[in-house]
């Protein structure tokens, strides 16, 4: 995916073509080709891209819809922005390949309102490829509130068959029927971008790296207590140890990391060198994901616990205000966090927090709340000696370090 | 018991759920409410005639018309 650094802007048509060559046409070729290179989708559920594809094309008789998630609303994350602003013509080129591959006659890039700068991008190469008269459909920009959860597959189903941001409950499946009815791909733009090499050059090449059962590239967005944090490039078979060795390493010794974003897994710092970012390992050997490819070190002196609170405060008030177990469990919890991470628990709060987090979990219409609290949970047992201190009254000092990203303030609207 | 083909399970839209909790005074043996009065809907196969009938007056009168019943052969995944 890398390649030169484009001065002055994204890398135009002219030089993307020359760099990468022409791009073959899409068709079921390709469905069997993702399938072989063992591709997974890096919005964040890592599911293999080949089976997403196959059963949109099952249903396709011509009117699918193929929508490129670059909404991002992850605030750890900044690799499909970086991606799309450096690469436009890489992810649209994979949108492309997908509307033929799925027999598409309608592509969307779907963006928050809030990355002007990425939207401005895309439509400038959007005129590029217009004016170079590639033969492909007309592609279209549909923007959404930045919000955590408007980037969830069905709440972009919603959005862009006309309505709010929000997610829905349904027992079908966007395959069969999801833009206004008709069969739906959503998939993460940097998934998007792999599709466009990987059409081009195949599945050995793609293989090189990687894993078995994670194969490939995958960027990463380094964040925290590093010393050059950014979105790299990183090889899926690489360690968290060895990306941050390779990276220049950490500012201070780290206290834990955050891996995978808002809904990952916390850590704590003897156990970071030799974790995997390969999916399977992670979800057998650590109950973790890599999420969508975030990694957040907590500097030294740090406390996971006040940073999770802080997360967990912002997740609940990112609610889509749908569900009761969702807006009424993530409110609660935050309140009594607030208490606990403060060193002021009232009596009952930590068995409260515990009943909570098991009670909201899978009862949302999308995966919400199990995020937020798979959060919570794996700070409150990484840290859990840390946690007794807090629930024992002792003040934390962890509260007045800097150096971990704070949550944005909770967004606004939602169309 | 119930066919092998008509199997079904209580499944709650809990985007239309307001939490009027008559699903939990009806099917207890399947629905509890939560500490907000939401219903936790055990989701597994109902196994009994009778179950399934109280299952069924439960859907009927949910005023929000959240609850559902599923057949389990739509549900595979």
């Amino acid at each position: 995916m890398a390649g030169p650094s484009p001065t002055g802007g994204f890398e135009r048509i002219d030089d993307h073509q020359r760099r990468l060559g022409v791009r073959p046409a899409g068709g079921e070729w390709l469905l069997d080709v993702l399938g072989q290179s063992g591709l997974r989708g890096r919005g964040g559920a890592w599911f293999p891209t080949a089976r997403k594809w196959s059963a949109v094309a099952e249903h396709s008789d011509g009117h699918a819809v193929v929508v490129v998630n670059g909404s991002e609303g992850e605030p750890l994350s900044a690799k499909d922005r970086v991606l799309l602003t450096l690469r436009p013509h890489l992810v649209l080129d994979g949108a492309v390949l997908a509307a033929e591959t799925l027999r598409a006659d309608d592509i969307v890039i779907y963006l928050s309102r809030a990355a002007t700068t990425t939207e401005r991008t895309v439509q400038q190469a959007l005129k590029e490829r217009a004016r170079a008269g590639l033969p492909e459909p007309a592609i279209r920009i549909e923007k959404c509130a930045h919000r955590y959860i408007a980037g969830e597959s069905s709440a972009v189903i919603n959005r862009v068959s006309g309505g709010l941001a929000k997610p829905r409950f349904t027992l079908g499946r966007s395959a069969e029927k999801g833009v206004n009815d008709q069969p739906t791909l959503v998939q993460n733009a940097e998934t998007i971008a792999h599709v466009a090499l990987i059409a081009r050059y195949g599945t050995e090449w793609y293989r090189r790296l990687g894993t078995e059962s994670c194969p490939g590239t995958g960027l990463m967005t380094l964040r925290g207590n590093v010393k050059r944090p950014g979105v790299y490039e990183v090889d899926l078979g690489a360690t968290v140890g060895g990306v941050l060795a390779a990276t220049g390493g950490t500012v201070t010794p780290p206290a834990g990391a955050l891996l995978g974003g808002y809904f990952g897994s916390w850590f704590a710092p003897h156990s970071l060198r030799d974790l995997p970012l390969d999916a399977d390992r992670l979800r057998k050997e650590h109950k973790a994901s890599f999420g969508c490819g975030i990694l957040a070190v907590l500097p030294e002196g740090g406390c996971a616990i006040v940073e999770s609170t802080r997360i967990l405060t912002y997740l609940a008030a990112e609610t889509a205000g749908q569900c009761g177990p969702c807006v009424n469990g993530l409110a609660a919890l935050s309140e009594t966090m607030e208490r606990i991470a403060a060193s002021q628990p009232e009596t009952g709060d930590y068995e409260r927090v515990l009943r909570w987090m098991d009670m909201v979990k899978g009862r949302g219409a999308c995966h919400h709340p199990d995020g937020a609290v798979g959060q919570l949970a794996s700070a409150l047992t990484v840290f859990k000696e840390h946690l007794n201190t807090h629930l024992s009254g002792v003040r934390c000092r962890g509260t007045q370090v800097q150096g971990f990203p704070r949550p944005p303030s909770p967004g606004d609207g939602w169309k | 018991m119930s066919g092998e083909e008509n199997q079904r399970r209580l499944r709650v839209n809990p985007t239309l759920c307001t939490g009027f909790g008559y699903c939990a005074e009806i099917v207890p043996e399947l629905i509890s409410l939560d500490d907000w009065g939401y219903p936790i809907v055990d989701q597994s196969p109902i196994e009994s005639d009778n179950l399934n009938q109280h299952a069924k007056r439960a859907v009927a009168a949910c005023p929000r018309l959240a609850l559902l019943l599923e057949e389990m052969s739509k549900a595979a995944r």
